[in-house]
Protein backbone atom coordinates (compact mmCIF):
# COMPACT_ATOMS: atom_id res chain seq x y z
CA UNK A 1 0.00 0.00 0.00
CA UNK A 2 1.39 3.34 -1.06
CA UNK A 3 -0.38 5.41 1.55
CA UNK A 4 0.57 4.69 5.13
CA UNK A 5 -1.05 6.64 7.91
CA UNK A 6 0.33 6.66 11.46
CA UNK A 7 -2.77 7.85 13.27
CA UNK A 8 -5.74 7.60 10.94
CA UNK A 9 -8.23 8.39 13.74
CA UNK A 10 -6.86 11.92 13.78
CA UNK A 11 -5.34 12.33 10.34
CA UNK A 12 -8.55 11.27 8.59
CA UNK A 13 -10.97 12.69 11.16
CA UNK A 14 -14.24 14.17 9.99
CA UNK A 15 -13.66 17.94 9.87
CA UNK A 16 -16.68 18.78 12.02
CA UNK A 17 -15.41 16.49 14.77
CA UNK A 18 -11.93 17.93 14.39
CA UNK A 19 -13.30 21.45 14.82
CA UNK A 20 -15.07 20.42 17.99
CA UNK A 21 -11.85 18.90 19.34
CA UNK A 22 -9.92 22.05 18.40
CA UNK A 23 -12.49 24.26 20.11
CA UNK A 24 -12.26 22.25 23.31
CA UNK A 25 -8.44 22.39 23.31
CA UNK A 26 -8.39 26.08 22.36
CA UNK A 27 -10.55 26.97 25.38
CA UNK A 28 -8.12 25.15 27.67
CA UNK A 29 -4.98 26.71 26.22
CA UNK A 30 -6.36 30.25 26.31
CA UNK A 31 -7.30 29.81 29.94
CA UNK A 32 -3.84 28.40 30.70
CA UNK A 33 -2.10 31.25 28.89
CA UNK A 34 -4.24 33.93 30.56
CA UNK A 35 -3.56 32.53 34.01
CA UNK A 36 0.19 31.95 33.60
CA UNK A 37 1.66 34.42 31.10
CA UNK A 38 1.45 38.08 32.20
CA UNK A 39 2.36 39.44 28.76
CA UNK A 40 -0.53 37.67 27.10
CA UNK A 41 -2.97 38.41 29.91
CA UNK A 42 -2.23 42.13 29.54
CA UNK A 43 -2.71 41.89 25.81
CA UNK A 44 -6.08 40.17 26.20
CA UNK A 45 -7.17 42.68 28.83
CA UNK A 46 -6.23 45.55 26.51
CA UNK A 47 -8.52 44.07 23.87
CA UNK A 48 -11.20 43.41 26.46
CA UNK A 49 -11.19 39.65 25.76
CA UNK A 50 -11.66 37.15 28.60
CA UNK A 51 -10.95 33.41 28.37
CA UNK A 52 -14.69 32.78 28.75
CA UNK A 53 -15.32 34.69 25.48
CA UNK A 54 -13.46 32.02 23.53
CA UNK A 55 -15.79 29.11 22.88
CA UNK A 56 -15.12 27.77 19.37
CA UNK A 57 -12.44 27.99 16.69
CA UNK A 58 -14.44 30.87 15.16
CA UNK A 59 -13.58 32.97 18.22
CA UNK A 60 -9.85 32.81 17.42
CA UNK A 61 -10.17 36.08 15.49
CA UNK A 62 -10.83 38.00 18.73
CA UNK A 63 -7.52 36.98 20.29
CA UNK A 64 -4.41 39.18 20.11
CA UNK A 65 -1.37 38.08 18.11
CA UNK A 66 2.05 37.00 19.33
CA UNK A 67 5.27 37.90 17.57
CA UNK A 68 8.87 36.72 17.48
CA UNK A 69 9.84 39.90 19.35
CA UNK A 70 7.73 38.67 22.28
CA UNK A 71 10.09 35.70 22.65
CA UNK A 72 13.14 37.96 22.57
CA UNK A 73 11.67 40.53 24.94
CA UNK A 74 10.75 37.92 27.54
CA UNK A 75 13.82 35.71 27.06
CA UNK A 76 14.30 33.17 28.51
CA UNK A 77 11.32 32.23 30.70
CA UNK A 78 8.77 35.00 30.22
CA UNK A 79 6.35 33.02 28.05
CA UNK A 80 6.50 29.76 29.99
CA UNK A 81 3.07 28.63 31.13
CA UNK A 82 4.24 25.64 33.18
CA UNK A 83 6.37 25.57 36.35
CA UNK A 84 10.05 24.98 35.67
CA UNK A 85 9.98 21.63 37.43
CA UNK A 86 7.66 20.34 34.67
CA UNK A 87 9.91 21.52 31.85
CA UNK A 88 12.03 18.62 30.59
CA UNK A 89 13.64 20.17 27.51
CA UNK A 90 14.83 23.44 26.05
CA UNK A 91 15.21 23.91 22.32
CA UNK A 92 16.05 27.14 20.60
CA UNK A 93 17.47 29.01 17.69
CA UNK A 94 20.44 31.29 17.67
CA UNK A 95 18.72 34.07 15.80
CA UNK A 96 20.75 36.17 13.39
CA UNK A 97 20.93 39.22 15.62
CA UNK A 98 20.90 39.79 19.32
CA UNK A 99 19.33 37.42 21.80
CA UNK A 100 18.49 33.85 20.92
CA UNK A 101 14.99 32.50 21.37
CA UNK A 102 14.17 29.40 23.37
CA UNK A 103 11.13 27.24 23.92
CA UNK A 104 10.42 25.00 26.91
CA UNK A 105 8.78 21.57 26.56
CA UNK A 106 6.97 19.46 29.14
CA UNK A 107 7.03 15.69 28.66
CA UNK A 108 3.58 15.94 27.06
CA UNK A 109 4.94 18.55 24.63
CA UNK A 110 7.82 16.27 23.66
CA UNK A 111 5.35 13.41 23.17
CA UNK A 112 3.09 15.53 20.96
CA UNK A 113 6.03 16.72 18.85
CA UNK A 114 7.27 13.13 18.55
CA UNK A 115 3.80 12.06 17.42
CA UNK A 116 3.80 14.77 14.72
CA UNK A 117 7.17 13.62 13.44
CA UNK A 118 6.03 9.96 13.52
CA UNK A 119 3.12 10.93 11.25
CA UNK A 120 5.56 12.81 9.02
CA UNK A 121 7.91 9.85 8.57
CA UNK A 122 5.02 7.43 8.10
CA UNK A 123 3.64 9.65 5.33
CA UNK A 124 7.07 9.27 3.69
CA UNK A 125 6.59 5.50 3.76
CA UNK A 126 8.84 4.79 6.75
CA UNK A 127 8.07 2.07 9.32
CA UNK A 128 9.85 -0.36 11.67
CA UNK A 129 11.70 -1.88 8.70
CA UNK A 130 13.16 1.45 7.64
CA UNK A 131 16.60 2.90 8.22
CA UNK A 132 16.32 6.62 8.88
CA UNK A 133 19.47 8.69 8.55
CA UNK A 134 19.15 12.03 10.33
CA UNK A 135 21.55 14.63 8.95
CA UNK A 136 19.89 17.62 10.58
CA UNK A 137 22.07 19.14 13.29
CA UNK A 138 21.57 17.76 16.81
CA UNK A 139 21.46 20.25 19.62
CA UNK A 140 19.38 23.29 20.45
CA UNK A 141 18.18 23.33 16.83
CA UNK A 142 14.99 21.26 16.64
CA UNK A 143 15.82 19.49 13.37
CA UNK A 144 18.06 16.69 14.61
CA UNK A 145 16.27 15.69 17.81
CA UNK A 146 12.85 16.18 16.23
CA UNK A 147 13.52 13.74 13.41
CA UNK A 148 15.34 11.41 15.80
CA UNK A 149 12.41 11.16 18.22
CA UNK A 150 9.93 10.56 15.41
CA UNK A 151 12.05 7.82 13.85
CA UNK A 152 12.33 6.15 17.25
CA UNK A 153 8.56 6.30 17.77
CA UNK A 154 7.79 4.39 14.55
CA UNK A 155 10.45 1.83 15.47
CA UNK A 156 12.77 2.57 12.58
CA UNK A 157 16.52 1.98 12.81
CA UNK A 158 17.73 5.49 13.52
CA UNK A 159 21.13 6.73 12.36
CA UNK A 160 21.92 9.95 14.26
CA UNK A 161 24.56 11.38 11.92
CA UNK A 162 23.90 15.07 12.62
CA UNK A 163 25.05 17.53 9.97
CA UNK A 164 28.31 17.72 8.03
CA UNK A 165 31.01 15.25 7.00
CA UNK A 166 29.47 14.43 3.65
CA UNK A 167 31.87 11.60 2.75
CA UNK A 168 30.98 9.77 5.96
CA UNK A 169 27.26 10.42 5.41
CA UNK A 170 27.53 8.75 2.00
CA UNK A 171 29.61 5.85 3.32
CA UNK A 172 27.04 5.10 6.04
CA UNK A 173 24.19 5.49 3.57
CA UNK A 174 25.80 2.87 1.31
CA UNK A 175 26.93 0.44 4.01
CA UNK A 176 23.80 0.53 6.16
CA UNK A 177 21.35 0.71 3.28
CA UNK A 178 19.60 3.88 4.46
CA UNK A 179 16.01 4.08 3.23
CA UNK A 180 14.98 7.51 4.52
CA UNK A 181 16.85 10.75 4.74
CA UNK A 182 16.08 13.75 6.96
CA UNK A 183 17.99 16.95 6.15
CA UNK A 184 17.64 20.35 4.54
CA UNK A 185 16.79 20.30 0.81
CA UNK A 186 20.01 22.13 -0.04
CA UNK A 187 22.03 19.47 1.81
CA UNK A 188 20.10 16.73 -0.01
CA UNK A 189 21.05 18.39 -3.27
CA UNK A 190 24.66 18.59 -2.15
CA UNK A 191 24.67 14.90 -1.18
CA UNK A 192 23.31 14.06 -4.63
CA UNK A 193 25.91 16.15 -6.40
CA UNK A 194 28.67 14.60 -4.30
CA UNK A 195 27.46 11.10 -5.19
CA UNK A 196 27.62 12.04 -8.84
CA UNK A 197 31.12 13.46 -8.44
CA UNK A 198 32.24 10.29 -6.65
CA UNK A 199 30.74 8.33 -9.56
CA UNK A 200 28.59 6.26 -7.22
CA UNK A 201 25.78 4.59 -9.10
CA UNK A 202 22.35 5.43 -7.73
CA UNK A 203 21.40 1.74 -7.88
CA UNK A 204 23.80 1.05 -4.99
CA UNK A 205 21.54 3.18 -2.76
CA UNK A 206 18.43 1.93 -1.03
CA UNK A 207 16.88 5.37 -0.57
CA UNK A 208 13.09 5.55 -0.82
CA UNK A 209 12.09 8.96 0.46
CA UNK A 210 13.38 12.03 2.23
CA UNK A 211 11.79 14.56 4.60
CA UNK A 212 13.35 17.86 3.70
CA UNK A 213 12.68 21.13 5.47
CA UNK A 214 13.98 24.04 7.56
CA UNK A 215 14.36 26.26 4.50
CA UNK A 216 12.24 27.24 1.51
CA UNK A 217 12.77 25.34 -1.73
CA UNK A 218 11.22 24.98 -5.17
CA UNK A 219 9.60 22.36 -7.39
CA UNK A 220 12.69 22.53 -9.63
CA UNK A 221 14.85 21.58 -6.65
CA UNK A 222 12.53 18.70 -5.86
CA UNK A 223 12.97 17.36 -9.39
CA UNK A 224 16.73 17.66 -9.18
CA UNK A 225 17.00 15.98 -5.75
CA UNK A 226 14.74 13.12 -6.89
CA UNK A 227 16.84 12.64 -10.02
CA UNK A 228 20.15 12.66 -8.15
CA UNK A 229 19.13 10.52 -5.16
CA UNK A 230 16.40 8.37 -6.72
CA UNK A 231 13.90 8.98 -3.92
CA UNK A 232 10.62 10.78 -3.28
CA UNK A 233 11.55 14.23 -1.96
CA UNK A 234 8.92 15.49 0.50
CA UNK A 235 8.57 18.94 1.99
CA UNK A 236 8.15 19.35 5.74
CA UNK A 237 7.60 22.48 7.81
CA UNK A 238 8.17 23.39 11.39
CA UNK A 239 9.42 26.07 13.71
CA UNK A 240 10.86 26.04 17.20
CA UNK A 241 8.24 28.46 18.51
CA UNK A 242 5.46 25.99 17.64
CA UNK A 243 7.21 22.63 18.18
CA UNK A 244 9.88 21.86 15.60
CA UNK A 245 9.88 19.82 12.38
CA UNK A 246 6.62 18.02 11.70
CA UNK A 247 4.18 20.87 12.30
CA UNK A 248 3.12 20.04 8.75
CA UNK A 249 4.28 17.39 6.30
CA UNK A 250 3.76 16.24 2.73
CA UNK A 251 2.36 12.86 1.84
CA UNK A 252 3.28 10.94 -1.33
CA UNK A 253 0.70 13.00 -3.26
CA UNK A 254 3.21 15.90 -3.01
CA UNK A 255 0.30 18.25 -3.02
CA UNK A 256 0.89 20.50 -0.02
CA UNK A 257 1.81 19.87 3.61
CA UNK A 258 -0.80 18.42 5.99
CA UNK A 259 -0.98 20.47 9.16
CA UNK A 260 -1.23 18.47 12.41
CA UNK A 261 -4.44 20.25 13.30
CA UNK A 262 -5.14 18.35 16.50
CA UNK A 263 -2.07 20.11 17.95
CA UNK A 264 -1.99 23.41 16.07
CA UNK A 265 -4.59 25.60 14.37
CA UNK A 266 -3.32 27.34 11.24
CA UNK A 267 -4.84 30.58 9.99
CA UNK A 268 -4.16 32.82 7.03
CA UNK A 269 -4.44 36.54 7.69
CA UNK A 270 -4.03 39.72 5.73
CA UNK A 271 -0.62 40.86 7.04
CA UNK A 272 -1.64 44.52 6.91
CA UNK A 273 -5.04 44.44 8.57
CA UNK A 274 -4.66 41.27 10.62
CA UNK A 275 -8.03 40.09 9.33
CA UNK A 276 -8.46 36.33 8.89
CA UNK A 277 -8.81 35.16 5.28
CA UNK A 278 -10.73 32.13 3.97
CA UNK A 279 -9.06 28.92 2.75
CA UNK A 280 -7.51 29.31 -0.69
CA UNK A 281 -6.42 32.91 -0.19
CA UNK A 282 -2.83 33.98 0.00
CA UNK A 283 -1.64 35.68 3.16
CA UNK A 284 0.44 35.36 6.30
CA UNK A 285 0.48 32.05 8.13
CA UNK A 286 -0.47 32.21 11.82
CA UNK A 287 -0.36 29.29 14.28
CA UNK A 288 -2.04 28.59 17.59
CA UNK A 289 -0.73 25.65 19.61
CA UNK A 290 -3.65 23.93 21.32
CA UNK A 291 -1.94 21.15 23.27
CA UNK A 292 1.31 22.80 24.30
CA UNK A 293 1.89 23.20 28.04
CA UNK A 294 5.46 24.51 28.41
CA UNK A 295 5.21 27.51 26.14
CA UNK A 296 1.90 27.77 24.31
CA UNK A 297 1.78 30.23 21.41
CA UNK A 298 -1.50 31.88 20.53
CA UNK A 299 -1.96 33.37 17.07
CA UNK A 300 1.78 33.40 16.49
CA UNK A 301 2.65 35.33 13.34
CA UNK A 302 5.19 33.38 11.26
CA UNK A 303 5.60 36.10 8.60
CA UNK A 304 5.61 33.27 6.06
CA UNK A 305 3.29 33.74 3.10
CA UNK A 306 1.27 30.80 1.80
CA UNK A 307 -2.21 29.41 1.15
CA UNK A 308 -4.26 26.78 2.98
CA UNK A 309 -6.56 24.23 1.34
CA UNK A 310 -9.19 22.17 3.13
CA UNK A 311 -10.24 19.82 0.31
CA UNK A 312 -9.69 16.18 1.26
CA UNK A 313 -6.41 14.82 -0.06
CA UNK A 314 -6.23 11.77 -2.33
CA UNK A 315 -4.17 10.06 0.42
CA UNK A 316 -7.28 9.99 2.63
CA UNK A 317 -6.11 12.58 5.15
CA UNK A 318 -8.57 15.32 5.98
CA UNK A 319 -5.97 17.58 7.60
CA UNK A 320 -5.68 21.01 5.98
CA UNK A 321 -2.81 21.33 3.51
CA UNK A 322 -0.50 24.32 3.33
CA UNK A 323 1.11 25.23 0.04
CA UNK A 324 4.80 25.73 -0.43
CA UNK A 325 5.89 29.01 1.17
CA UNK A 326 5.66 31.92 -1.26
CA UNK A 327 7.81 34.45 0.53
CA UNK A 328 8.04 36.48 3.72
CA UNK A 329 5.93 39.44 4.77
CA UNK A 330 9.16 41.16 5.82
CA UNK A 331 10.06 41.43 2.12
CA UNK A 332 6.60 42.41 0.97
CA UNK A 333 6.12 45.75 -0.71
CA UNK A 334 2.78 47.45 -0.96
CA UNK A 335 2.74 49.47 -4.16
CA UNK A 336 -0.44 51.31 -5.12
CA UNK A 337 -2.26 48.97 -2.74
CA UNK A 338 -0.92 45.84 -4.44
CA UNK A 339 1.19 43.37 -2.45
CA UNK A 340 4.38 42.72 -4.37
CA UNK A 341 7.08 40.20 -3.42
CA UNK A 342 10.62 40.52 -4.75
CA UNK A 343 10.53 36.74 -5.28
CA UNK A 344 7.70 37.17 -7.81
CA UNK A 345 9.70 39.75 -9.73
CA UNK A 346 12.74 37.49 -9.68
CA UNK A 347 10.79 34.52 -11.04
CA UNK A 348 9.61 36.66 -13.95
CA UNK A 349 13.10 37.94 -14.72
CA UNK A 350 14.82 34.56 -14.73
CA UNK A 351 12.11 33.34 -17.08
CA UNK A 352 13.01 35.87 -19.78
CA UNK A 353 15.65 34.74 -22.26
CA UNK A 354 19.03 36.31 -21.62
CA UNK A 355 18.07 38.16 -18.46
CA UNK A 356 20.47 37.76 -15.51
CA UNK A 357 19.14 37.61 -11.95
CA UNK A 358 20.73 40.93 -11.11
CA UNK A 359 18.01 43.44 -10.49
CA UNK A 360 17.04 46.29 -8.25
CA UNK A 361 13.54 47.44 -7.36
CA UNK A 362 13.19 51.16 -6.79
CA UNK A 363 9.94 52.28 -5.23
CA UNK A 364 9.13 55.97 -5.17
CA UNK A 365 6.14 58.21 -4.66
CA UNK A 366 5.46 61.20 -6.86
CA UNK A 367 2.30 63.31 -6.71
CA UNK A 368 0.83 60.86 -4.20
CA UNK A 369 1.23 57.97 -6.63
CA UNK A 370 3.60 55.06 -6.07
CA UNK A 371 5.93 54.06 -8.83
CA UNK A 372 7.93 50.88 -9.26
CA UNK A 373 11.05 50.84 -11.32
CA UNK A 374 12.81 47.57 -12.04
CA UNK A 375 16.43 47.97 -13.04
CA UNK A 376 17.73 45.03 -15.05
CA UNK A 377 21.30 44.54 -16.16
CA UNK A 378 21.95 44.11 -19.86
CA UNK A 379 23.82 40.91 -20.66
CA UNK A 380 25.76 39.87 -23.75
CA UNK A 381 23.02 37.31 -24.37
CA UNK A 382 20.23 39.83 -24.66
CA UNK A 383 22.15 42.65 -26.28
CA UNK A 384 21.64 43.04 -30.00
CA UNK A 385 22.66 45.89 -32.25
CA UNK A 386 19.08 47.04 -32.34
CA UNK A 387 17.06 49.37 -30.16
CA UNK A 388 13.95 47.52 -31.23
CA UNK A 389 15.13 44.22 -29.74
CA UNK A 390 16.06 45.81 -26.42
CA UNK A 391 12.74 47.64 -26.33
CA UNK A 392 11.05 44.31 -27.05
CA UNK A 393 12.76 42.70 -24.03
CA UNK A 394 11.62 45.62 -21.88
CA UNK A 395 8.09 45.21 -23.15
CA UNK A 396 8.06 41.43 -22.46
CA UNK A 397 9.37 41.93 -18.91
CA UNK A 398 6.82 44.67 -18.28
CA UNK A 399 3.92 42.55 -19.53
CA UNK A 400 4.90 39.50 -17.49
CA UNK A 401 5.34 41.59 -14.33
CA UNK A 402 1.87 43.00 -14.94
CA UNK A 403 0.30 39.56 -15.28
CA UNK A 404 2.21 37.91 -12.40
CA UNK A 405 2.35 40.72 -9.83
CA UNK A 406 -0.61 42.75 -11.05
CA UNK A 407 1.31 45.98 -11.23
CA UNK A 408 2.68 48.23 -13.94
CA UNK A 409 6.41 48.74 -13.61
CA UNK A 410 8.91 50.90 -15.39
CA UNK A 411 11.64 48.64 -16.74
CA UNK A 412 15.08 50.24 -16.97
CA UNK A 413 18.00 48.55 -18.65
CA UNK A 414 21.30 49.33 -16.99
CA UNK A 415 24.90 48.51 -17.81
CA UNK A 416 26.40 45.17 -16.76
CA UNK A 417 27.92 45.13 -13.29
CA UNK A 418 26.26 48.39 -12.25
CA UNK A 419 23.87 46.84 -9.72
CA UNK A 420 25.83 46.32 -6.50
CA UNK A 421 26.64 42.72 -5.57
CA UNK A 422 26.35 41.66 -1.96
CA UNK A 423 27.85 38.81 -0.07
CA UNK A 424 25.01 36.65 1.16
CA UNK A 425 21.59 38.20 1.18
CA UNK A 426 21.28 40.71 -1.63
CA UNK A 427 19.67 44.08 -1.20
CA UNK A 428 17.07 44.09 -3.94
CA UNK A 429 14.83 46.92 -2.90
CA UNK A 430 15.28 50.65 -2.48
CA UNK A 431 12.16 52.27 -1.08
CA UNK A 432 12.40 56.05 -1.41
CA UNK A 433 8.92 56.67 -0.04
CA UNK A 434 8.69 58.21 3.40
CA UNK A 435 5.94 56.01 4.73
CA UNK B 1 33.98 44.82 -48.53
CA UNK B 2 32.58 44.27 -45.09
CA UNK B 3 33.82 46.16 -42.10
CA UNK B 4 33.41 45.34 -38.41
CA UNK B 5 31.41 47.81 -36.38
CA UNK B 6 31.27 47.87 -32.57
CA UNK B 7 27.88 48.30 -30.91
CA UNK B 8 28.14 49.30 -27.27
CA UNK B 9 25.35 49.49 -24.69
CA UNK B 10 25.46 52.80 -22.85
CA UNK B 11 23.27 54.03 -20.05
CA UNK B 12 21.73 57.41 -20.75
CA UNK B 13 23.47 59.37 -18.04
CA UNK B 14 26.00 62.10 -17.68
CA UNK B 15 29.54 61.19 -18.61
CA UNK B 16 28.95 57.68 -19.92
CA UNK B 17 29.94 58.48 -23.51
CA UNK B 18 32.96 60.48 -22.37
CA UNK B 19 34.11 57.59 -20.18
CA UNK B 20 33.96 55.16 -23.10
CA UNK B 21 35.70 57.55 -25.50
CA UNK B 22 38.43 58.15 -22.95
CA UNK B 23 38.90 54.43 -22.38
CA UNK B 24 39.44 53.81 -26.10
CA UNK B 25 41.54 56.93 -26.56
CA UNK B 26 43.75 56.02 -23.63
CA UNK B 27 44.52 52.70 -25.32
CA UNK B 28 45.45 54.37 -28.59
CA UNK B 29 42.30 53.33 -30.41
CA UNK B 30 41.02 55.96 -32.81
CA UNK B 31 37.35 56.41 -33.52
CA UNK B 32 36.78 56.83 -37.24
CA UNK B 33 33.03 57.06 -37.30
CA UNK B 34 30.30 56.99 -34.69
CA UNK B 35 26.59 57.32 -34.20
CA UNK B 36 24.27 56.99 -31.26
CA UNK B 37 20.74 55.66 -31.16
CA UNK B 38 19.03 56.60 -27.95
CA UNK B 39 15.90 55.91 -25.90
CA UNK B 40 14.80 57.40 -22.59
CA UNK B 41 17.25 55.53 -20.42
CA UNK B 42 19.81 53.84 -22.64
CA UNK B 43 21.46 54.05 -26.00
CA UNK B 44 23.49 52.04 -28.43
CA UNK B 45 26.73 53.63 -29.53
CA UNK B 46 27.89 52.30 -32.90
CA UNK B 47 31.43 52.96 -33.95
CA UNK B 48 34.11 52.11 -36.42
CA UNK B 49 37.55 52.14 -34.82
CA UNK B 50 41.12 51.78 -35.99
CA UNK B 51 41.39 48.25 -34.52
CA UNK B 52 38.05 46.49 -33.98
CA UNK B 53 39.31 43.32 -32.20
CA UNK B 54 41.43 45.30 -29.77
CA UNK B 55 38.59 47.76 -29.21
CA UNK B 56 36.22 44.91 -28.26
CA UNK B 57 38.78 43.36 -25.95
CA UNK B 58 39.37 46.64 -24.10
CA UNK B 59 35.67 47.46 -23.76
CA UNK B 60 34.75 43.95 -22.55
CA UNK B 61 37.57 43.98 -20.01
CA UNK B 62 36.16 47.23 -18.64
CA UNK B 63 32.74 45.60 -18.25
CA UNK B 64 30.91 46.99 -21.30
CA UNK B 65 28.39 44.97 -23.24
CA UNK B 66 29.68 44.99 -26.82
CA UNK B 67 28.62 43.29 -29.99
CA UNK B 68 30.35 43.18 -33.37
CA UNK B 69 28.15 43.84 -36.38
CA UNK B 70 29.15 43.73 -40.01
CA UNK B 71 28.45 46.83 -42.04
CA UNK B 72 29.25 48.11 -45.50
CA UNK B 73 31.27 51.31 -45.98
CA UNK B 74 30.16 52.78 -49.28
CA UNK B 75 31.81 55.61 -51.23
CA UNK B 76 28.97 57.88 -52.19
CA UNK B 77 29.64 60.72 -54.69
CA UNK B 78 29.73 64.00 -52.78
CA UNK B 79 27.12 65.82 -54.89
CA UNK B 80 23.35 66.33 -54.97
CA UNK B 81 21.53 63.02 -55.47
CA UNK B 82 24.68 61.02 -54.66
CA UNK B 83 23.12 59.19 -51.70
CA UNK B 84 19.69 58.97 -53.34
CA UNK B 85 21.14 57.01 -56.27
CA UNK B 86 22.79 54.45 -53.99
CA UNK B 87 19.60 54.09 -51.92
CA UNK B 88 17.47 53.62 -55.04
CA UNK B 89 19.86 50.93 -56.19
CA UNK B 90 19.39 49.06 -52.89
CA UNK B 91 15.64 49.57 -52.88
CA UNK B 92 15.41 48.20 -56.41
CA UNK B 93 16.99 44.98 -55.19
CA UNK B 94 14.73 44.83 -52.12
CA UNK B 95 17.61 45.36 -49.72
CA UNK B 96 16.45 47.43 -46.80
CA UNK B 97 18.57 49.82 -44.80
CA UNK B 98 18.33 49.32 -41.04
CA UNK B 99 20.35 52.43 -40.31
CA UNK B 100 23.17 54.44 -41.75
CA UNK B 101 25.57 57.16 -40.68
CA UNK B 102 28.57 58.86 -42.19
CA UNK B 103 32.29 59.04 -41.63
CA UNK B 104 33.92 62.14 -40.32
CA UNK B 105 36.43 62.07 -43.18
CA UNK B 106 35.94 62.08 -46.92
CA UNK B 107 37.69 59.99 -49.50
CA UNK B 108 38.51 62.16 -52.50
CA UNK B 109 35.25 63.51 -53.87
CA UNK B 110 33.25 60.87 -52.07
CA UNK B 111 31.41 60.90 -48.78
CA UNK B 112 31.79 57.68 -46.77
CA UNK B 113 28.49 56.27 -45.60
CA UNK B 114 28.15 53.27 -43.28
CA UNK B 115 25.20 51.02 -44.11
CA UNK B 116 23.60 48.38 -41.91
CA UNK B 117 21.55 46.31 -44.34
CA UNK B 118 19.06 43.46 -44.36
CA UNK B 119 21.28 41.43 -46.72
CA UNK B 120 24.87 42.56 -46.66
CA UNK B 121 26.12 39.83 -49.02
CA UNK B 122 23.74 40.80 -51.81
CA UNK B 123 24.42 44.49 -51.27
CA UNK B 124 28.14 43.85 -51.55
CA UNK B 125 27.73 42.05 -54.90
CA UNK B 126 25.35 44.73 -56.10
CA UNK B 127 27.84 47.52 -55.39
CA UNK B 128 30.51 45.59 -57.25
CA UNK B 129 28.27 45.04 -60.29
CA UNK B 130 27.21 48.68 -60.44
CA UNK B 131 30.72 50.00 -59.87
CA UNK B 132 29.93 51.58 -56.49
CA UNK B 133 33.08 51.48 -54.43
CA UNK B 134 33.08 50.05 -50.90
CA UNK B 135 36.00 50.20 -48.54
CA UNK B 136 37.79 47.21 -47.07
CA UNK B 137 38.85 46.81 -43.45
CA UNK B 138 42.42 47.81 -44.32
CA UNK B 139 41.31 50.83 -46.26
CA UNK B 140 39.13 51.95 -43.39
CA UNK B 141 41.85 51.47 -40.84
CA UNK B 142 44.26 53.44 -43.05
CA UNK B 143 41.96 56.45 -43.17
Amino acid sequence: MRTKIWNSDVECMDRERLRALQGERLRAVVKREYENVPLYRERMDEKGVKPADIRTVDDLQYLPFMEKTDLRDTFPYGLFAAPKKDIVRIQGSSGTTGKPIVSGYTQNDIDAWTEMMARTLTAAGADENSIVQVCYGYGLFTGGLGAHQGAGRIGAMTVPMSSGNTQRQIMMMLELGTTHLCCTPSYALYLGETLEKMRIDRSQLKLKAGCFGAEPWTEEMRGEIERLLGLDALDIYGLTEIAGPGVSFECMEKHGMHVNEDHVIPEIINPLTGKALPYGEKGELVFTTITKEGMPMIRYRTHDICRLHDEKCACGRTLVRMERLMGRTDDMLVIRGVNVFPSQIESVLVGVQGVAPHYLLVVDRQNATDSLEIQVEVTDDMFADSLGKLEEIKRIIGERIKSVAGIKALITLVGPGTIPRFEGKAKRVIDKRNL
Amino acid sequence: MRVKQLSVFLENRKGSLAAMAQLLGGSGINMLALSIAETDNFGICRLIVSNAEEGVRILRAAGYTVRITEVLVVCVPDRPNGLAEVLRMMEHEDISVEYLYSFVRNSGYNALIIFRLSDIGRAERLCEEKGVKTLSKDEVEAL
